[in-house]
């Protein structure tokens, strides 16, 4: 997993409320068997035009949001669906952090998963956010998972929490399967008192 | 004296590998997993790359169920390259590593949270995930489950764990009868219209009260399978007589000594009294009616003599917005009532209301009336072995006498991934758990609602009080 640091970029505002995982990644990127080609389908409806030409009026394609690496994003922000392809797809066009109010919880655990940091804050927090990174001038930040700071080009710093499990899975890019196969003999033991107990189990 | 828990709080506590911080993670044993061909692909190959075995096997089954066709005909056939790439991906896998698999000529296959129970695969007290968010629905069962992704698939794979964070607890309690034509679909639709798509982020909810004491364990399982839409993580209810009986006779439930042993321990399945809930809701279930959707999200629902909302009513800006988009996507007018919102498509399907029960339900709707001419009308059984239950009742019958297409099983227009897609502006009742924009096709507008309301509305051309139609039958 690729770590997370201290990562600068654009941050594109996407306050809109419950944008789902069906939004997010559209069904016809979803017949792959790897990981390849979903920086295609990102956001297809919103981004793309029924010509296939970028549509004008999405953030995405508009200048400096077109290169952004963060989305603020509104309330409950990857509903729906489990499928992990929307956060690849936003790995591939480049997202390495969302800051929202809310993320719904599989997303969430998704996002974590592949090293994509997810910001919650409070409401008053992220709407101000959300007007700064509108002005194309406001719209550079960098985040500092090591200080919990992202840092907004007028000087102001807006502090986040993080548990700090997460934290050091992402700032050190932990394998987590190699991580808790290192717990091997625990499960073996849970496992087989588990099996002895609940017999009708196994 | 112990502190007194909740179930919730006993469920984590019982599958408790080990505590990871003093944060609420910890690593937790998972006892089952169903698996698909569409979110499961990349994990099998994860552990390929990194030659890793499955831990437990037995633990996980594997059902085709996404991308197949549900063409009345059954073939071995998919509809694309892409879904046969997955579906021969997924043989493979389910060979090298062993494991159980239902593909889509056998007599058992069909959506994979009507399938699990159906076979008996989930019982009281376990703790499952699987790579779909609807996995919720074993809480029904006294089960917990809970939907992951596809890394954590390929970890539950490798180690029959996933590093978890505890979830707070939300107790919502049901009293009253509901009355007439009032199902559990508008019990838990009513449930997330009041709390919000996001109003059980972080919990678990546990159902209780008469009113859910009262519903078959079919119905109870539409009601956790769609708790996800208002964001809870899992959702479930004390196991009871009724859970046993419905597990009785299953094929893979244990038999003799070892399921009298299990019932007398999954009896003890209950929260203690005066547990604490970190959140309560309380809904009188005497005030239900029939619930639709009307917007892109779960939330966004009335009951069917309600009108399509105004945004200009609404203060907040960006809630207005939203509002507007939505019934610009759906193509509403503000004020417009309920009932008169005009269909050309009718689905019955899905893993929420697919059940014998729920065919059951439309079919008394249907029986002696046939479906209006504008509407194309479908029946997607949950599982294969429904479809041939509803055969031998004569339910299929009466559907295609009425009009509808008598289809195979599979997830189908519930998420269109397969060739059951609607067109842009194609307008659907339907008895599926997501209206989302483009979720039954890119363009295609969703209206959610019981099985019995989509019969109503499929024989009436439009969104009707399916209580009119029960009064005339």
């Amino acid at each position: 997993m690729q770590p997370f640091t201290h990562v600068s970029g654009v941050a594109a505002p996407m306050l809109a409320a419950n944008v789902d995982t069906d939004v997010i990644m559209p069904k016809q990127f979803l017949k792959g068997i790897d990981r390849s080609g979903l920086d295609r389908g990102l956001f297809f409806d919103l981004r793309f035009l029924a010509d296939g030409k970028p549509n004008p009026d999405f953030v995405l394609n508009q200048v400096p949001w077109n290169r952004a690496s963060f989305l603020v994003v509104g309330p409950n922000f990857g509903c729906g669906s489990s499928r992990e392809h929307a956060v690849w797809g936003l790995k591939q066009l480049g997202f390495r952090a969302l800051i929202g109010t809310s993320f719904a919880g599989i997303f969430f655990d998704n996002c974590q998963r592949n090293g994509v940091l997810l910001i919650q804050l409070g409401e008053a927090d992220l709407q101000r956010i959300g007007r700064v990174v509108s002005d194309p001038w406001g719209a550079h930040v960098s985040i500092d998972l090591e200080e919990q700071l992202i840092r907004f080009g007028d000087g102001e710093r807006v502090r986040f929490d993080i548990d700090p499990l997460r934290k050091q899975a992402l700032l050190l890019g932990l394998d987590a399967i190699g991580s808790t196969l290192q717990r091997t003999e625990q499960i073996r033991a849970f496992e087989a008192a588990h099996l002895r107990a609940n017999p009708w189990l196994a | 004296m112990h502190r007194p828990r909740t179930l919730y709080e006993k469920h984590i506590d019982s599958h408790t590998v080990c505590t990871l911080d003093d944060h609420g993670h910890v690593l937790l044993y998972i006892d089952r997993q169903v698996a698909n061909e569409y979110t499961s692909p990349q994990a099998f190959s994860g552990l390929r790359e990194a030659g890793r075995k499955v831990w437990r096997p037995a633990a996980t089954l594997c059902v085709v169920d996404h991308v197949n066709p549900t063409a009345p005909e059954r073939i071995a056939a998919m509809p694309d390259a892409g879904g046969a790439r997955q579906v021969s991906y997924f043989e493979q896998n389910c060979r090298d590593f062993g494991l159980e698999l239902f593909d889509v000529l056998d007599k058992r296959q069909g959506i994979e949270h009507v399938v699990a129970p159906e076979q008996g695969f989930i019982l009281p007290g376990m703790m499952v995930a699987a790579g779909d968010s609807h996995t919720t629905t074993y809480g029904a069962l006294g089960a917990f489950g809970f939907g992951i992704g596809t890394s954590e698939i390929e970890h539950l794979l490798a180690t029959q764990t996933l590093v978890y964070k505890k979830l707070r607890s939300m107790r919502v309690t049901v009293r009253g009868e509901l009355g007439p034509g009032v199902t559990s679909k508008d019990i838990i639709m009513a449930l997330i219209q009041r709390i919000g798509a996001a109003g059980a982020t972080g919990y678990a909810i546990e159902f209780c009260g008469e009113t859910i004491e009262a519903l078959s364990v079919e119905a109870r399982m539409t009601i956790c399978n769609m708790a996800v839409e208002a964001g809870a993580r899992g959702a479930f209810m004390a196991p009871d007589d009724k859970v046993f009986a419905y597990l009785k006779d299953k094929p893979r439930v244990p038999r003799g000594a070892l399921w009298e042993r299990a019932v007398a321990s999954w009896r003890e399945l209950r929260s203690d009294p005066g547990a604490h809930y970190d959140s309560e809701v309380e809904l009188d279930a005497t005030a239900l009616q029939p619930m639709v959707t009307w917007g892109t999200s779960p939330d966004q629902a009335a009951a069917i003599d309600g009108r399509v909302p105004d945004p200009q009513e609404e203060g907040d800006p960006i809630r207005r917005q939203d509002l507007q988009r939505a019934l610009r996507y759906m193509g509403l007018q503000p004020g417009e009532r309920l009932t008169e919102i005009r269909i050309s498509h009718a689905f019955i399907g899905s893993c929420t209301n697919a059940r014998i029960e729920d065919l059951r339900d439309a079919a008394r709707i249907v029986r002696g009336r046939r479906v209006a001419s504008h509407v194309r009308a479908m029946i997607v059984p949950g599982s294969t072995l429904v479809r041939e239950q509803a055969e031998a009742e004569g339910l299929a019958q009466i559907f295609r006498d009425a009009g509808f297409e008598w289809r195979q099983s599979g997830c189908s227009m519930c998420l269109a991934m397969n060739d059951d897609v609607l067109a842009p502006g194609d307008r659907c009742a339907s008895s599926t758990n997501r209206n989302f924009e483009g979720r039954q096709g890119a363009g295609a507008r969703t209206h959610l609602m019981s099985p019995a309301m989509v019969a109503a509305a499929a024989v009436s051309g439009h969104l009707t009080d399916v209580r009119r139609l029960s009064q005339e039958s």
